[in-house]
């Protein structure tokens, strides 16, 4: 039986994409629509774990503070989009800011590419283990500044963080409001999906075309030999450092857009720990492959929920009460998956195209 | 002669207390193969480090084509066309033989970011071109047919015509090989002999580290000796196998009765 | 009373913790090469458990600083075990693993032990009964506590009988060895893993002390303490010189009395823009300075180079 590989490509394509096109409305419709919120927040964290993907999977840095950038993005989302600054500055800005989201998100975007190339500049040529930690510093020094800087300027409002956040508006539309849409009525969550599921594949498509060119190539080279990529003639400091500024660029995108999503923003949401779930997402679903990144955040932006509904009933009928709360059983699961991936598969859930494709030439041959 | 190809002189290097490197001067011509040979510690890896841009020289220049060699930056000194294996095999093991090939291209190519992500006509043709070559270039050392096995599980005489395939890559008019025939049996030798044979037959000039003085002494077109970061002799292989300072050198290491 | 003095006196406190903790992410990084993340939970488990311990002694009516020693007898085994088990679990089947991978396990098992510590604990903050004198004596016009004279004299008695095992015992060469190069140590006859499980089980025990002090200088200890200490003590490591055990004390040292001063100085140095609560940052910012102009640190060798 032979059915042409394109047409069943095509087929596939449009399939998937009828199934997101719906999912909102099926799992609001069975689940309720906090269930969309849910996977509203798992295409930020597809993004999120996309851009350091590239860090670390790709290039082989171990990013710890990565968080950092999504603060950024935040923050200026946040800073932008609500009346604080008019608030904390009357005589420098007579009313809110209320920059539209087409021209936030890619201003977050920018300067979280920035605030990384900044970053890397002087740390990029340290080894693997170093780098690491200074990006970890580096993470929580921004965090112990967002928790800080409202006094004696309050530029972020401290550990309140900045609420009234103005949602995203697409064509006069804000996006947390329900639409009238052919005499259907869209919930604003809905909204959300659709214009984070753009987003996302917006990224998705951007990591397809690094992967397969010369600079995914480049990336892949130094994580696997530096010296012998230096030999090839990359330039692995401005190599790096792309991968470096793109992967902070993507954080800043997540950043705004979660900060419009939520309405407010505060540094507890940017903490060591958050880093270190993306990267969670990266080592789980497999370091350098984009599919099984996407697996990752999925499966970890679901767990805390799985957890609520399986673990706490369970541990009440068990034991007649809940011994750990979910909260810490996500985070003991998280460090656990990681001790276990690296030991039994380092290559993650989703073992890489590369190993696919040899499978295969294997099997012609046989 | 015209002037040399490369004209490295009086290049020194030291690590700590030891002198790896002291004055050395020499020069390779166009279209040759010419080997450096010497006992083990000799100063043979460092200056070919130093050549290749892993370690800046702490005195002495080297010309390359006429121009000044950027040392210490390895990708420049790889753009001005001086390509090299190592003596240990560092291959990118998950990527496959063809992605190995792929990345040598790396510095003869333009796409950036932009072009990478909207795939411009441009970053189209130069992609597909990078492809063909580099099965040109498999098929030219002899393993087109591993081109999608990953580099690790490839038999260590593949992975040595592999990390040449890759070197050639990158155009090189310098093809710099460091102890080749390491760890080869007599099988795989004579093979990576004829390769380099092909290799001079098209006009490529190859400089050889190399242990094995037997292959060395067959093949190459000149020889230099180091002994203790020194050179001590530097001509046709007949010449320097009686220098009396190379026997010296040897005696009691390897002979040189090859 | 004279701050400059005061905030020395502070920090000599501050720092002898540091180098006791530094030493642990020395000695392992000097044989593994591995940056132990854990260590600093290793720490925290140490100054619960003896806060545990010194809870259930205080009936007994013993003196003070006798029910203290109980709790610190009491946390050194547990910590020793604790890391004895970290690495045969975690890191011992990694040797030859890419680069990456022990890191990432590290970090896993730092969550994992601290996540394991809240379980215990709980998330409150446990406070450290007032068992040893804490009047204060006049010195240089400052001020100095009991306590500060004992963590100093005992940091340092430590410090000097670990310099002594290292340099002058049997096991101290082994490890010596093992750090110069692993696979000619076994060829010598170095039982190389045995060595790499007393360095983890003597750095675990060097972090129960340090764990016991920090819960009585602040008086609290809590089960995300071990977080923010290890990180300094990595820092104080790198400020050193990472490997090198006199780098670990003197960049604990160190870094203890810088972080007093500039907490001490900074709202007077910034014009009142920066205060206190920023102190943390400056361990980062002398790391990364550190890192990015000279990280072979104050004491080491060249390693930057090292792949």
């Amino acid at each position: 039986m032979s059915v042409d590989p394109k047409l069943k490509a095509r087929l596939g394509v449009v399939l998937i994409g009828v199934a997101l096109a719906v999912l909102p409305f099926v799992v609001g419709a069975s689940f309720g629509n906090s269930w969309v919120r849910i996977i509203d927040f798992a295409l930020l964290y597809i993004m999120l774990a996309l851009g350091l993907n590239i860090v670390v999977g790709f290039a082989g840095l171990l990013d710890l503070g990565y968080i950092a950038f999504y603060a950024v993005g935040a923050y200026l989302y946040a800073l932008l989009s609500s009346p604080h600054l008019a608030i904390a500055f009357p005589q420098v800005f007579a009313a809110a800011p209320g920059w539209p989201v087409w021209a936030v998100l890619p201003l977050g975007a920018l300067v979280a590419g920035l605030f990384g190339v900044l970053l890397g500049a002087p740390t990029l040529k340290l080894r693997g283990d170093y780098l690491a930690i200074v990006t970890l510093g580096f993470g929580e020094i921004i965090r112990i500044f967002l928790n800080n800087l409202n006094a004696p300027a309050n530029i972020t409002n401290g550990p309140q963080g900045i609420n009234n956040i103005a949602a995203a508006q697409i064509g006069g539309h804000a996006l947390n409001r329900p639409l009238e849409l052919f005499g259907v009525m869209v919930p604003g969550v809905h909204l959300q999906y659709y214009f984070f599921l753009a987003l996302t594949l917006l990224v998705i498509f951007v990591c397809l075309r690094l992967q397969d060119s010369r600079l995914g190539r480049a990336w892949v080279a130094i994580r696997e030999d530096e010296v012998a990529a230096r030999a090839c003639g990359i330039n692995t400091r401005n190599v790096k450092l792309l991968a470096f500024g793109l992967g902070a660029t993507f954080g800043g995108v997540a950043g705004g857009l979660f900060a419009g999503f939520q309405g407010f923003v505060s540094p507890e949401s940017f903490g060591l720990l958050e880093s270190i779930m993306v990267l969670c997402m990266v080592v789980l679903g497999g370091m350098g492959n984009i599919a099984g990144v996407i697996l990752g955040a999925v499966l970890l932006a679901l767990l805390p929920e799985a957890l609520r509904w399986g673990a706490v009933p369970l541990q009440q009928t068990l034991f007649g009460k809940v011994l750990i709360d979910p909260e810490s059983l996500r985070l003991l699961l998280f460090g656990i998956a990681l001790v276990v991936v690296m030991r039994w598969r380092p290559a993650g859930l989703w073992p890489s195209a590369l190993r696919k494709r040899e499978l295969a030439a294997h099997g012609e041959a046989a | 002669m015209s002037t040399p190809l490369l004209e490295a002189s009086g290049i020194s290097k030291r690590f700590g207390g030891v002198q790896a490197l002291r004055d050395v001067s020499l020069a390779i011509r166009a279209g040759e193969v010419y080997g450096l040979i010497g006992p083990n510690g000799a100063g043979k890896t460092s200056f070919f480090n130093v050549l290749t841009g892993l370690y800046s020289a702490d005195q002495g220049e080297v010309r390359f084509n006429g121009q000044p060699l950027p040392l210490g930056v390895p990708h420049r000194i790889a753009g001005v066309g001086i390509a090299r294996t190592f003596q240990n095999i560092r291959l990118f093991g998950a990527m496959s033989a063809l992605e190995n090939v792929m990345v040598g291209r790396h510095i003869r190519l333009r796409t950036g970011v932009l072009g990478a992500i909207l795939r411009t006509p441009a970053a189209r043709r130069e992609e597909a071109d990078t492809e063909a070559r580099a099965h040109a270039l498999l098929r030219y050392v002899g393993i087109d047919r591993l081109a999608n096995q990953q580099a690790t599980h490839l038999s260590y005489g593949d992975q040595r015509r592999l990390e040449i395939a890759r070197a050639l890559a990158t155009e090189p008019k310098l093809l710099a090989l460091d102890e080749p025939a390491a760890g080869m049996n007599a099988t795989e030798t004579a093979g990576l002999r004829a390769l380099i044979e092909k290799l001079r037959g098209d006009g490529l000039t190859v400089l050889l580290i190399e242990h094995d003085v037997k292959l060395v002494m067959g093949l190459c077109d000149r020889v230099a000796v180091l002994d203790y970061g020194e050179k001590i002799a530097e001509d046709v292989p007949d010449v320097v196998r009686r220098d009396p300072r190379v026997i010296a050198a040897y005696l009691g290491t390897e002979a040189v009765d090859a | 009373m004279d701050i400059f003095i005061q905030q020395i006196i502070n920090g000599l406190v501050l720092g002898s913790i540091y180098a006791l903790v530094a030493l642990g992410y020395t000695m392992v990084y000097g044989i593994l090469g591995l940056i132990n993340f854990a260590h600093g939970e290793v720490v925290m488990i140490g100054a619960l458990t003896a806060l545990t311990a010194i809870g259930l002694l205080v009936p007994s009516g013993l003196p003070g600083p006798v029910v203290v020693l109980g709790g610190l007898l009491i946390a050194i085994p547990v910590c020793m075990t604790v890391g004895f088990t970290i690495e045969r679990i975690a890191y011992r089947p990694l040797r030859n693993a890419p680069r990456l991978a022990p890191l990432i396990t590290a970090i896993g098992v730092s969550i994992v032990l601290q996540q394991l510590a809240m379980i215990g604990w709980g998330r409150n903050y446990h406070t450290f009964p007032p068992l040893l004198p804490a009047a204060p004596h006049q010195f240089l016009g400052a001020a100095i506590t009991d306590l500060q004279i004992i963590i100093i004299a005992t940091a340092a008695a430590l410090m000097a009988a670990l310099v002594w095992l290292v340099t002058r015992t049997r096991l101290g060469r082994a490890m010596r060895a093992t750090a110069e190069n692993p696979a000619v140590a076994r060829l010598m006859g170095v039982d190389v893993d045995r060595v790499i499980s007393f360095t983890f089980v003597l750095g675990s025990a060097l972090a129960a002390v340090a764990g016991v002090m920090v819960a009585a200088n602040y008086s609290i200890a809590h089960y995300a303490m071990g977080f923010m200490l290890g990180l300094k003590a990595f820092t104080a490591a790198v400020l050193g010189g990472i490997g090198n055990l006199g780098g670990a004390m003197l960049g604990g040292l160190l870094l203890g009395i810088i972080e007093s001063l500039a907490a001490g100085y900074i709202g007077d140095l910034t014009g009142g823009f920066l205060g206190s609560h920023y102190k943390d940052v400056f361990a980062f910012f002398v790391l990364i300075l550190v890192l990015v102009f000279r990280p072979s640190g104050l004491m080491g060798e060249k390693v930057a180079e090292r792949a």
